[in-house]
């Protein structure tokens, strides 16, 4: 079946295309070029004044994974708010902040999207990661594995293990847990909390281990560089929500030394301490940080008005901010030997004067770091915000009016502490195309995806230009997803399974011998039941498996 | 004949995967590391390998096929039991979505005591590894935890643990129901402490022993038998351990609203947390019954008693409880999937009954349809949730028996009648 996409505007940062018009021509789920010798083509769409993009693709999501489900059995009251009807097409479920599998794949199909990646999977739990994200359907998707807590790496580094053991723990993990990168998350500090300590800075020792953050940092980011993954070290830092923890952020940026590091919603990390309230924006500071540091990246983490839910491998912090639960329940988790999490219900309010600064920090953090290659649109679904509210966010990114006016509803104090009405920047389409789609793709480091030149697969989205960029970006005309037609304005009209991205790395097989000890004495599973098999992916006959090529190793 | 090591089991719930078992032909033996509960789950035998239809042997495409029939016109079907892996909840929830059935899983009004204290307040719990590594310190509170897990002690308490010197000298306290043998007693012979009641009195006790914690005065010198000076000493125990866990058991916890004991424990938890470090551990989910909370939550937003009958899911702890819709005459047909334990059977009723269970069932009645499938684990590959309910454990095939996965029954019958709402 030969699809033919005809005159639409084409905004294409992967191969530089702004803004032109342009046809696409579709062929067994690829973008291939005009074909040369005489052809038929079989579906035309007349795209004249539509506004052509790759499919989007979200780089930090938690769509899978045992936290959400937490986080799902915890709130039946949010999700009678939303119930979702089956149809002769699709499943039902309930949407909101801790929206059903099923849903999850409509709804960001709905909007434009075509992949989304859990940026917290456990090893211990990546089954149930992958589980889920096999309940997704129509995206594409993949996960970052959890270290840095884990009592293994920390007793590597007590020992004073090489970096080669490390890698080969690094790589061995990744591919145990089917991932495409690695995170850390509060760097030590969900394994110190299990030894009670409440607080771990970037240079503080667990108290058992002797291991600072630092080191922590240190290691992994050098050794996903050195094995060769493309995605940089994932980094949720040390002092989560902690006024002041600006300086935490700061210091992080400049002990990595210039390894790839992403820094991920860094919203919660960019508070200062000034004011009647002893909060203030650290996002200038921080912007500035980042557009000097090219080998950083972030994502925003932005939080918007409502209600939602926090889940996080951060139980410390979640422990530490329990208080702010609303409603008034909340869980924490101590997994394993590996790791943690924290489900804390949370209603951000634009009349309290914290939540009004955060909404305010994390746009001025979009708005003052330059480079947009750098820098990810991100609510930390659902942490900041449900994914559903990207196209509001978008619009206040792209449209000064409208965020001046919004900023001038909130808390008064907060709109004294924030520079935003000043900031005059409004993003443009092909900034927005960077920074959720081909950004994104190139992050990740995924092959033939986030373009739309010949090679890639077909996944495209095609909206009807708007000046109100919330209604534009709200509802696609359509969505295409491996050259499949999935989305006829914004309504799904077809299902399928979308492929799970993985990197292999290669690790030193002798280092099992040492696992397999540390497993059978310590562990509750056999090292062998512990990884994951590929058929455990593909087995059922919906799911696939993408391996993507690592990067060449100096 | 083979030999298969490191087989995990989906019986006991503590995710035991070092069995070793002997197959010959469809004959299971476990020769090492067995127990009470695991060894006759394993070995028992396949008796029906055909499905049948009122009594009548038929081939699995007539069994399918009768079976959509009789759920075609129903209004109000309720798929009970839910005792299977992963993928046959997937396929059983997909059935449910299409027919606008209830969907109840067979032990909810147990995992409910866990689900309402969660649903309401929250708790702060751990995972098997840190008790093994952590645990100084282990309150049992109503169970009776090697009858529950037998070899529980063995495999997680006493043997090395990473952050413990000598993990001979864990506390172990029981209150309210005694321990049935002496498996809780360490190897250096150190006997747990025991202070009974009767469960039914443990709203009283556990209420007290959380005040006490609290700091609050009693003026009561003993409660329901237990003197205040031994709670006082509990009390101090927990606020004195480095990483205390408190555990019990929902289904021994048999009287009404036995939810808020659990709530009371999960709070009391959170007390400790204030100064120490302290986790709750509910044993439970043997058998599925995490497993179909699990996919029923990431499927729906729900635990797994929820109704499609609107057309999308609706949660009711109670409303939808399979043998009150069933007594109240709600339903107009029973579905029973159950690919684990050939002795569970389905209520009695005299709605159209469709039976997708482990071979080996003995009916007082029998089904309508009856098909018997592969059990997860041993006929087929498959997932499957530990108590914790953070840990699946990828389960293996032990031997080619033929008989169909839930999942594929399911969704051969959920096809059909897929196909024939589209003509
Ligand atoms: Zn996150």
């Amino acid at each position: 079946m030969l699809i033919k996409l005809t005159g639409g505007t084409v905004y294409d940062p992967a191969s530089g295309v702004d803004g032109k018009q342009q046809d696409i021509y579709v062929q067994d789920g690829k973008i291939i070029n005009k074909p040369t010798s005489e052809f038929l083509v079989d579906k035309e769409y007349d795209l004249k004044g539509k506004v052509v993009m790759s499919g989007a693709i979200d780089m930090h999501t938690h769509i899978g994974g045992g936290k959400g489900n937490i986080a799902r059995t915890l709130l039946p009251e949010d999700h009678r708010n939303d119930p979702v009807a089956s149809t002769h097409i699709c499943r039902s479920g309930c949407g909101h902040a801790a929206p059903s599998t099923f849903i999850t794949g409509y709804r960001y199909a709905e909007m434009g999207y075509t992949a989304g990646f859990e940026p917290a999977v456990l090893p211990i739990n990546a089954r149930q990661a992958h589980m889920e994200m096999g309940d997704i359907p129509i995206l594409d998707k993949g996960g970052y594995v959890m270290l840095g807590s884990d009592d293994y790496l920390l007793r590597l580094l007590t020992a004073k293990k090489d970096q080669k053991a490390i890698n080969d723990y690094v790589a061995w993990t990744m591919n145990a847990a089917k991932a495409i990168g690695v995170k850390v998350v509060n760097p030590g500090g969900i394994n110190a909390f299990k030894f009670n300590q409440r607080k771990l800075d970037l240079d503080e020792q667990n108290s058992h281990y002797g291991v600072t953050p630092r080191e922590i940092l240190r290691v992994l980011a050098t050794a996903v560089k050195e094995i060769g993954v493309s995605h940089p070290l994932h980094v949720h830092g040390c002092n989560l929500g902690v006024p002041g923890n600006m300086e935490t952020t700061l210091d992080t940026i400049q002990g990595i030394g210039g390894l790839p590091m992403h820094l991920t919603h860094i919203q919660f990390h960019s508070y200062g301490t000034e004011g009647d309230f002893k909060f203030s924006s650290g996002a200038a500071k921080i912007a500035e940080a980042i557009n000097k540091n090219k080998n950083i990246t972030i994502d925003v983490g932005q939080i918007l008005f409502g209600q939602t839910v926090t889940a996080s491998g951060d139980n410390m912090r979640q422990h530490a901010n329990h208080k702010f639960a609303s409603p008034a329940k909340w869980v924490t988790m101590d997994i394993e030997c590996d790791a943690g999490c924290g489900v804390v219900p949370f209603k951000y309010k634009d009349q309290n004067f914290v939540n009004a600064l955060q909404w305010a920090i994390g746009l001025e953090t979009f708005l003052l770091v330059e480079d947009p290659w750098r820098i990810f649109l991100t609510t930390d679904h659902p942490n900041g915000a449900p994914f559903t509210s990207y196209p509001h966010l978008i619009r206040l990114l792209m449209d000064r009016t409208f965020r001046n006016d919004v900023l001038s509803t909130i808390h008064p104090e907060a709109q004294k502490m924030t520079t935003l009405a000043s900031i005059e920047r409004e993003y443009t389409l092909q900034e927005i195309a960077i920074m959720t789609r081909a950004g994104a793709a190139k992050l990740i480091g995924l092959q033939n995806r986030g373009g739309l030149s010949a090679g890639n697969w077909a996944d495209i989205t095609i909206y009807t230009d708007n000046v109100d960029r919330q209604k534009m970006f709200e509802k696609p005309d359509y969505v295409f997803k491996d050259g499949e037609l999935v989305v006829v304005d914004g309504k799904v009209v077809h299902t399928k399974w979308g492929t799970t991205h993985v990197v292999k790395p290669d690790y030193d097989k002798s280092i099992e011998k040492d696992l397999k000890t540390y497993f059978d004495k310590y562990l509750t599973m056999k090292v062998d039941n512990f990884k994951m098999s590929d058929d455990e992916i593909t087995e059922d006959g919906r799911g696939s498996l993408t391996v993507h090529e690592l990067k060449a190793v100096a | 004949m083979s030999e298969i090591t490191e087989v995990p089991s989906p019986f006991c719930g503590i995710g035991t995967d070092d069995l070793t078992i002997k197959v010959d032909g469809l004959k299971i033996s476990v020769v090492e590391n067995g127990c009470t509960v695991n060894t006759p789950a394993f070995e028992h035998e396949i008796t029906d390998t055909k499905a049948r239809i009122n009594s009548k042997e038929v081939s699995l495409k007539e069994a399918i096929l009768h079976a959509a029939s009789l759920l075609k016109n129903t209004n109000y079907p309720v798929i009970a039991g839910c005792s299977t892996d992963v993928n046959g909840m997937r396929g059983l929830l997909a059935l449910a979505d299409r027919i606008g059935a209830v969907v109840d899983n067979a032990n909810f009004n147990n995992a409910r005591k866990n689900i309402l204290a969660l649903q309401d307040s929250g708790w702060m719990n751990t995972t098997l590894a840190e008790i093994k590594n952590r645990c100084d310190l282990l309150l049992i509170v109503g169970a009776d935890l090697e009858g529950f897990a037998p070899r529980f002690f063995e495999k997680y308490l006493w043997n090395e643990a990473m952050f413990l010197e000598n993990t001979s000298d864990r506390d172990i306290i029981y209150l309210g129901t005694k321990p049935s043998g002496n498996a809780s007693t360490s190897p250096s012979g150190k006997a747990a402490q025991v202070f009974e009641c009767s469960n039914e009195n443990l709203p009283e006790v556990v209420a007290v022993l959380r005040a006490l914690l609290k700091g609050q005065q009693i003026q009561a010198e003993s409660v329901e038998g237990i003197s205040i000076t031994d709670l006082t000493t509990i009390a101090e125990k927990l606020k004195a351990a480095k990483y205390g866990v408190v555990t019990w058991a929902a289904g021994a916890l048999n009287y009404p609203h036995a939810e808020l004991t659990v709530q009371t424990i999960s709070e009391m938890v959170k007390d400790v947390n204030q100064t120490t470090r302290c986790s709750g551990f509910p044993l439970g989910g043997k058998e599925g019954d995490q497993t179909a909370n699990q996919v029923c939550g990431w499927t729906t937003g729900y635990a797994a008693r929820v109704s499609f009958t609107k057309g999308y899911p609706e949660y009711d702890p109670f409303l939808f409880e399979t043998n009150e819709l069933l007594n109240n005459g709600e339903v107009d047909a029973l579905i029973w999937v159950n690919a684990f334990n050939a002795k569970a059977n389905p209520p009695q009723t005299n709605l159209p009954t469709i039976v997708v269970a482990r071979s080996g069932m003995t009916f007082e009645k029998e089904p309508d349809v009856f098909i018997p499938v592969g059990t997860p684990g041993i006929d087929h590959t498959g997932h499957a949730y530990r108590l914790d309910n953070v840990v699946a454990i990828r389960l293996k095939k032990l031997r080619d028996s033929g008989l169909p996965n839930t999942s594929e029954v399911l969704n051969a019958i959920e096809q059909v009648l897929r196909e024939e709402s589209v003509c």
